[in-house]
């Protein structure tokens, strides 16, 4: 028997500092999607609660608990990040283990505005994308999750599959900015 | 050209998926015979002012969105859900 072993997804391709910005990967643990049926996206929210210590998330929100968060996913769909799904939670929506489907990143620096407005057309300044926030947009041609975690950082997801064409383009966009000085 | 999405705000045209008018949300009942058929498959109108089309916010949170807009004017009158449009409520 062939000896396999498990690579992450930007195996091979980060970490990567280019002048004052880094982009790291993360290993987020678990990611499971979950889709409330209808009329029972509040209870699935007391039951994330109870399990996982994170509400469901509202529109463009997060939910921080301890050692788990909630990433709003797009329409009647959220993210549940860190441990796997509380098997109870499967009595108010449909979940999906993508665990292994999504390259999740960290760009991190004082240029992380100026970096991400070279790729996603959305605007992510502090003043209108506070931490905490989430979005769904483009990154460059790629659909992506986007999340300001702190001042200085954005944590954002792509399809596994993207993960060099993601590198690529945050490099590129990061090589402008520190050519700007 | 920037689209105001129900969930995410106002956003780039690119992000969007463009079907064609609403008349999809008039599906004829089957037996509503051949006129109503051949209309609904076949024929459009193509307004000089207002008009409603399906859109989907495909590169962002995936809903299928109403979008009332003026043909003339380029402006967007109305966006709205079309699970509220076809339903009256969200799910």
């Amino acid at each position: 028997m062939d000896n396999l072993q498990a690579k992450s997804p930007c195996a091979g391709l980060l970490p990567l500092t280019i002048g004052k910005m880094s982009l790291n990967e993360e290993a987020p643990g678990a990611l499971t999607s979950l889709a409330p049926y209808k009329g029972k996206q509040s209870a699935l929210s007391k039951a994330m609660e109870g399990a996982h210590g994170v509400a469901y998330p509202g529109a463009n929100d997060t939910s921080q608990g301890d050692g788990a968060r909630a990433v709003w996913f797009g329409y009647g769909q959220a993210l549940l990040i860190g441990p796997a799904a509380d098997v109870e939670l499967s009595t108010h929506a449909a979940l999906v283990d993508q665990s292994d489907a999504w390259s999740v990143v960290r760009l991190n620096g004082p240029e992380v505005e100026a970096v991400l407005s070279r790729l996603v057309p959305v605007d992510v300044r502090l003043s209108v994308f506070p931490v905490g926030q989430t979005a769904r947009s483009l990154v460059m041609h790629m659909s992506g999750s986007i999340t300001r975690v702190d001042a200085d950082t954005f944590e954002i997801l792509v399809f596994r599959s993207m993960a060099d064409t993601l590198v690529h383009d945050m490099k590129t966009a990061m090589e402008a900015i520190a050519a700007r000085g | 050209m920037r689209i105001i999405c129900p969930h995410c705000g106002e956003r780039d045209r690119r992000e969007f998926y463009y079907k064609g008018h609403a008349v999809a949300l008039d599906r004829p009942a089957p037996d509503a015979g051949v006129e109503a058929w051949d209309n609904y498959v076949y024929l459009r109108e193509n307004p000089a002012g207002n008009t409603r089309d399906l859109w989907q916010h495909e590169a962002g949170c995936g809903a299928w969105i109403v979008v009332e807009r003026n043909t003339i004017t380029h402006e967007i009158t109305d966006t709205t859900w079309v699970t509220d449009a076809v339903a009256g409520d969200p799910s």
